[in-house]
């Protein structure tokens, strides 16, 4: 496994109810797992946790088999790459300098930028679709565009496992797609990836397992088929739903309200 | 081009350091220069040796710290109008010059050393106040416990003032608004041997400014040790303010005009950013320092009265800008 936890329980300084409760997960090299459940259910916590930036209260989380806190920060960010939820950056940045803080990682602190990684960055760019946009200054994208630079730096680490924090929000149809598809293909060359989405009929098509979170619980996890089920949705939502198969993938078809 | 940006900030600060070479109440004008280079036994050779060199080259390390702090407290605190005194800095070290003066008496290390210990008094207090929650420095907190600390300096200071009625007092005032009049090549060497160490940290630490530029979980996950590089930021950053202040006062807004003029001319990588602050900051402060003292010659204008005279409308025009 390039990512697991195992039983991992998460307490908020002074809450009363845990924030995760016994969470077992495991991602390993060339998977692409889907985290799902409602807003507010642990996921990003779940994430946190797992990368070590919060502290677990019972249970252990692994990193390529090394806890997190074994892990120098430098050689983490060479292997893993991360785009949270929640980024804002103050100063005037351009495309190409952001993307270019990826390769940061490998770089000393001293040593100068090479053409090597002028190259990777440019990969990393044209991949997301967002070379044409790298003299631009970060503050005039669009949320879209923004997403898939921060995509695109995260490339520009050459990370082996990948956690992508709802990377698609905010994202058109193609560009939410193309980012899918090159999660795929990344997947594919043999990435580990986690990715936490909103999108569960995308999940579903995309990913090899699912796992769902409901008030800190794992309530289901597996292949897309067992995980998608309308009765568990339903009452993990909220919302009265139906699946549906579509080319071998379940999708979920949110009911209108039985009242008019 | 933002090589070729550097050097052309690289020769405006030598041409800052001769114009200030020449600046005095005896004007040396540039023949002056090359005279006292190249007779040892002349006027100018005294003047610009023993009494102009140290002062300018102590007015150019100060104004290059102070803008480096400068621009590593704004990429700490992730906010534009952050400046070297941000950190109550500069109330404790007038509260320790106005006790030493007040208590002790008036030497000549006595007072920048009771200044930089007074700083480095209130450094500790509003870092203390800005970790109480967990063992984690919050930038956010770390404002608000500059201005309570400030708060409380100024305070403390207005009582000593008002309990200690004493001519020497006024004195110690005009020192706090800034100067280079002590200025010697003892003072130079005192500074630059303390200053090289905690400019060198923040000059190392470029990249992880970057990094924080983006937030600190962000950065965190590109590999910055983020708790470290704010401990390394914050207390190289107070070393460095508070020698500038113990050699030269407070010498207000060259720590938060010229990082953020600079942003503008090389953008807003550190790498590049530190050097060009570097430069124009000290080229700054000599030009400053010329006008404090030519301006109401053979008076002498406190330095940090000019830099606020420039800085006051600059900063107002690119906080204009800045808002939009």
């Amino acid at each position: 496994m390039i990512l697991e936890a195992r039983g991992l329980t998460v307490r908020y300084p002074g809450a009363s109810r845990v924030a995760l409760d016994q969470v077992t997960l495991g991602v390993g090299a060339g998977e692409l797992v889907a985290l799902v459940g409602p807003n507010g259910c642990g996921k990003t916590t779940l994430m946190r946790a797992l990368l070590g930036i919060l502290p677990a209260e019972t249970g252990e989380t692994f990193i390529d088999g090394r806890a997190p806190a074994a892990w120098k920060r430098g050689d983490l960010a060479r292997f893993l790459g991360v785009v949270a939820q929640r980024e804002e950056i103050w100063v005037p940045l351009t495309v190409e300098e952001t993307v270019m803080l990826g390769r940061y990682p490998r770089l000393g602190a001293l040593a100068p930028i090479t053409a090597e990684d002028r190259a990777e960055v440019r990969r990393a760019l044209e991949r997301c679709d967002v070379w044409e946009l790298r003299d631009r200054l970060v503050e005039t994208l669009s949320g879209g565009e923004w997403q898939r630079v921060r995509v695109a730096r995260a490339l520009a680490q050459q990370p082996r496992a990948l956690v992508l924090d709802e990377p698609a929000t905010a994202l058109d149809i193609r560009h939410e797609m193309e980012v899918m598809e090159l999660v795929a293909t990344l997947v594919k060359d043999g990435l580990a990836c986690l990715l936490i989405t909103h999108h569960l009929n995308l999940a579903a098509r995309y990913a090899h397992r699912m796992a769902l979170l409901d008030k800190g619980r794992l309530i289901a996890s597996g292949t897309p088929a067992t995980v998608m089920r309308a009765e568990t949705l339903s009452q993990v939502f909220g919302w009265p739903v139906e699946v549906q198969d579509w080319n071998g993938a379940p999708q979920l078809i949110p009911l209108r309200s039985p009242d008019p | 081009m933002r090589s070729r940006r550097l050097v052309l900030l690289f020769l405006a600060a030598f041409l800052a350091l001769a114009v200030g070479l020449m600046l005095g109440s005896v004007a040396t004008g540039p023949a002056g220069v090359i005279r006292a280079f190249s007779d040892p036994t002349s006027t100018e050779n005294t003047i610009l040796f023993s009494l102009r060199l140290p002062r300018v080259l102590l007015a150019f390390a100060v104004g290059a710290g102070l803008a480096v702090t400068g621009t590593a407290l704004q990429a700490l605190v992730r906010n534009p109008l952050a400046d070297p005194y941000l950190l109550g800095l500069s109330g404790g070290a007038g509260l320790g010059a106005v006790l030493a003066i007040a208590l002790v008496a008036a030497g000549a290390w006595t007072v920048p050393l009771a200044a930089w210990v007074g700083a480095m008094v209130s450094v500790a207090l509003v870092y203390r106040l800005a970790t109480v929650a967990g063992h984690r420095l919050d930038p956010r907190i770390l404002l608000l416990a500059g201005v309570v600390v400030s708060a409380f300096t100024g305070a403390v200071m207005a009582a000593v003032l008002t309990l200690v009625p004493s001519p020497a007092l006024r004195n110690a005032f005009l020192w706090l608004l800034g100067g280079f009049g002590a200025a010697s090549w003892q003072s130079l060497i005192v500074f630059s041997a303390y200053a090289i160490i905690p400019a060198a940290l923040l000059v190392v630490g470029a990249r992880n400014l970057d990094l924080l530029s983006l937030g600190e979980e962000p950065a965190q996950y590109l590999g910055a040790d983020v708790e470290r590089v704010k401990q390394v930021v914050y207390f190289s950053s107070s070393l460095l303010a508070a020698a500038a202040v113990a050699v030269s006062g407070v010498v207000g807004f060259v720590g938060l005009v010229v990082p953020h003029a600079m942003r503008r001319v090389v953008g807003p990588m550190h790498r590049a950013l530190i050097p060009a602050v570097a430069l124009t900051g000290g080229g700054f402060l000599v030009l400053a320092d010329g006008v404090a003292r030519t301006i109401a010659s053979p008076l002498e204008l406190p330095v940090g009265v000019v830099t606020a005279v420039i800085g006051v409308p600059l900063f107002a025009l690119l906080l204009k800008r800045s808002v939009r």
